[in-house]
C-alpha cells in the first residue's frame, strides 16, 4: 500500500504547514521551508493545502508508487522524471501502480514539494506531521525501504476535478504523465519560478526589537550589502556571511521569545535568519525580521547565493 | 478598562509581532497570567488573530496574524492588560510525585546549609509557578516565592541527564522531559511524563500553572 522510499536522498522529510501557536510550550512552528509551493503541490494534486507532502533536499529521492495516484512537484526546479521520462513541474501527473518517480539534483532553487493526492499519512502532534529538526518531533527522515501511506483527504472545493477518478491503468509506465483539469484553476497561487543560484535573491526587512543595541552603521550594513548563504545553514536557520554587524550594547540579554525570520546577530556579527524549526527563544539581540511571505526565498536558497535584505 | 502600565515597553518586532519587555521575572509571570488567563478557571483568553504568546525571563512575545487583527489593536491588548496578583494565586495545578535521592541531592542540601530531609521538605512545601518554556518541548522553568533553594549549576553539565530528572538551578526548579545533556543539581526523579506527543495536549506543565511537588 502506498508508497515505497527506494533513495531518501540527501534530506527527505514529511511536512505540511506546521503547527503554529504552541511556541509557549517550547515546540517550533516547523512546516515546509517554502510554504507557496507546497500549497501550490496540494492545490495542484487536489489536496487541502495544509495536507502532509514530502521536502526533498536536493534531489536524490526515488519513490515507488505501489498503488495509483496523482501527484504534483512545486518549489525547485530539476529534473523529476517518472519511470524514466521526464515529467512537468507545477502540474498535476497521473501515476500509475508500479511507478518509479525520480528526483534529480535541482537547477534552480533548493527543495523540491511533493503533494500526493490525499495527503502522505503520517502520526500528527497538534494537528500537524510536519517534521521538527530542532525537537525530533514528527515523522523521522524518510530511510531506504520505509513505505509511506497516503491519506484521504480532499480539497472539497473542487479545485481539481477528474484526476483522483481517472483509473490507474490509464497511464502505463513511459505513457507519459496526465493532467489534472482544474476547474478553478484562478485559486491556484501564482507559479513563482525558483531562485537562479547565480542571482542575489532579496527579502524585504522590518525592524526588530534590538534594533538599537547595533550602531548606526549596522542597519546600513545591513541593508546595503549582499550577504552570501552559508553552507552550515538549515531548516533552523540560514546563516549569512558578509561584513559583520557591530553591537554597541554588550550586556548580555536574557532569553526572549524568537519569530520566525528573526536576524539574531551573535557576537560575531554574523547574522542568522531562524526558519521553520527555530528555537522558540534565544539569547542573542534581534536586528530586524524577515517578511513571512519572503521567508519561502530563503528556503530555497543555495548555500552560496547571495541574498539582499529590503528594508 | 484602559489603564497603561508604566513599567512595560512594548518593542517593534517585524510586522507581525511585538515583544513586551518588563522589569523582572516575576512581573513576566503577573503580566502573563494577567494577558492569557493562564491557571485561570477561564483558560487562555487572547483576542481573534493572536497566534502565540511566548513568556520568558523579561520578555512576553506575542504574535498575531495581520489579516485577522491589526497592530494597533494588539498594542491596546497589550498595554491594557492587568497583570494578575502575585505570583502565586489560585488556577490550575500540577501535581508531580517525585523520588528524591538524586546524585546532586547531597551536594546540594550541603551547599544550601540544610539536611537533605529538610531540603525536600522545603522543595516539596514551596508552591511553583510555571514562568516559562524553553530548551526543549515540555520543558519548564518553575519559580518560588522565596531564595532558599537557589543553588548554582554545576561546574561541567553532565552529557545525559536521564528524562524525569527533577532538577535546580539558580532560581529554578525543572523536570528534564527527556533525556539530553544538562548542567542543573539533580535531586529527584519523577515518573510523570512531562511531554507525550500522543496527548492532544501534550505538555503536562504550561506556562502560568502552579505546580506542587510531593514525595513518591
Amino acid at each position: 500500500m502506498g508508497i515505497v522510499v527506494v533513495y531518501p536522498g540527501p534530506l527527505t522529510l514529511v511536512e505540511d504547514l506546521g503547527r503554529q501557536g504552541w511556541a509557549s510550550l517550547g515546540l517550533s512552528p516547523s512546516g515546509a521551508l517554502d510554504r507557496q509551493s507546497l500549497r501550490l503541490a496540494n492545490l495542484l494534486a487536489g489536496n487541502p493545502v495544509q495536507a502532509a507532502g514530502l521536502e526533498i533536499l536536493l534531489g536524490g529521492l526515488r519513490l515507488r508508487f505501489v498503488t495509483a495516484s496523482t501527484v504534483a512537484v512545486a518549489g525547485a526546479e530539476g529534473i523529476v522524471t517518472l519511470n524514466g521520462a521526464e515529467i512537468p513541474l507545477n502540474q498535476a501527473v497521473r501515476v500509475a501502480p508500479g511507478a518509479v518517480l525520480d528526483f534529480g539534483a535541482p537547477l534552480f532553487g533548493l527543495r523540491y514539494y511533493l503533494a500526493v493526492q490525499g495527503g502522505i499519512d503520517a502520526p500528527k502532534l497538534l494537528g500537524s506531521s510536519s517534521t521538527d529538526m530542532l525537537s525530533g518531533e514528527g515523522p523521522a527522515p524518510l530511510t531506504s525501504g520505509v513505505q509511506l501511506g497516503i491519506g484521504h483527504v480532499s480539497a472539497g472545493n473542487g479545485l481539481v476535478s477528474g484526476a483522483g477518478s481517472v483509473p490507474g491503468q490509464g497511464v502505463g509506465p513511459g505513457a507519459g504523465p496526465g493532467t489534472g483539469t482544474l476547474s478553478n484553476a484562478h485559486a491556484l497561487p501564482p507559479i513563482r519560478r525558483a531562485p537562479d543560484p547565480g542571482r542575489a535573491i532579496t527579502a524585504r526587512v522590518d525592524r526588530g526589537p534590538r534594533a538599537d543595541w547595533f550602531d548606526d552603521h549596522s542597519w546600513r550594513r545591513l541593508v546595503s550589502q549582499e550577504w552570501t548563504l552559508s553552507p552550515d545553514s538549515n531548516r533552523i536557520g540560514a546563516r549569512l556571511v558578509g561584513r559583520p554587524l557591530t553591537q554597541t550594547r554588550l550586556e548580555e540579554l536574557p532569553s526572549e521569545g524568537m519569530v520566525l525570520g528573526a536576524l539574531q546577530v551573535p557576537p560575531s556579527g554574523l547574522p542568522t535568519v531562524f526558519l521553520a524549526d527555530h528555537p522558540v527563544t534565544g539569547g542573542y539581540p534581534v536586528i530586524a525580521v524577515v517578511r513571512r511571505t519572503d521567508l519561502d526565498l530563503l528556503g530555497q536558497a543555495r548555500p552560496g547565493q547571495r541574498i539582499r535584505f529590503l528594508g | 478598562m484602559w489603564r497603561l502600565n508604566p513599567s512595560l515597553e512594548v518593542l517593534p518586532c517585524g510586522d507581525s509581532a511585538f515583544l513586551v519587555e518588563l522589569p523582572e521575572l516575576t512581573a513576566v509571570v503577573a503580566y502573563y497570567r494577567g494577558l492569557t488567563g493562564a491557571g485561570a478557571s477561564a483558560g487562555v483568553s487572547a483576542p481573534q488573530g493572536i497566534i502565540d504568546v511566548v513568556p520568558a525571563a523579561r520578555t512576553v512575545l506575542v504574535t498575531f496574524d495581520p489579516e485577522t487583527i491589526r497592530p494597533f489593536e494588539v498594542r491596546d491588548w497589550l498595554e491594557s492588560a492587568e497583570p494578575a496578583e502575585g505570583i502565586s494565586g489560585s488556577g490550575r495545578e500540577v501535581t508531580i510525585e517525585v523520588s528524591y535521592g538524586g546524585p546532586d541531592l547531597a551536594e546540594a542540601a550541603q551547599f544550601l546549609g540544610m539536611s537533605e530531609d529538610e531540603m525536600v521538605k522545603l522543595h516539596t512545601g514551596s508552591e511553583w509557578t510555571a514562568a516559562f518554556s524553553g530548551f526543549a518541548p515540555g520543558f519548564v522553568y518553575l519559580v518560588t516565592t522565596h531564595e532558599r533553594l537557589r543553588v548554582p549549576r554545576r561546574n561541567t553539565p553532565r552529557t545525559a541527564v536521564p528524562a524525569g530528572s527533577v532538577g535546580l538551578a539558580g532560581e529554578f526548579s525543572g523536570v528534564y522531559p527527556r533525556s539530553s545533556p544538562g548542567g542543573w543539581q539533580l535531586i529527584g526523579t519523577t515518573t510523570a511524563a512531562l511531554w507525550d506527543a500522543s496527548k492532544a495536549e501534550p505538555a503536562l506543565i504550561r506556562p502560568g500553572d502552579l505546580v506542587r511537588f510531593v514525595e513518591a
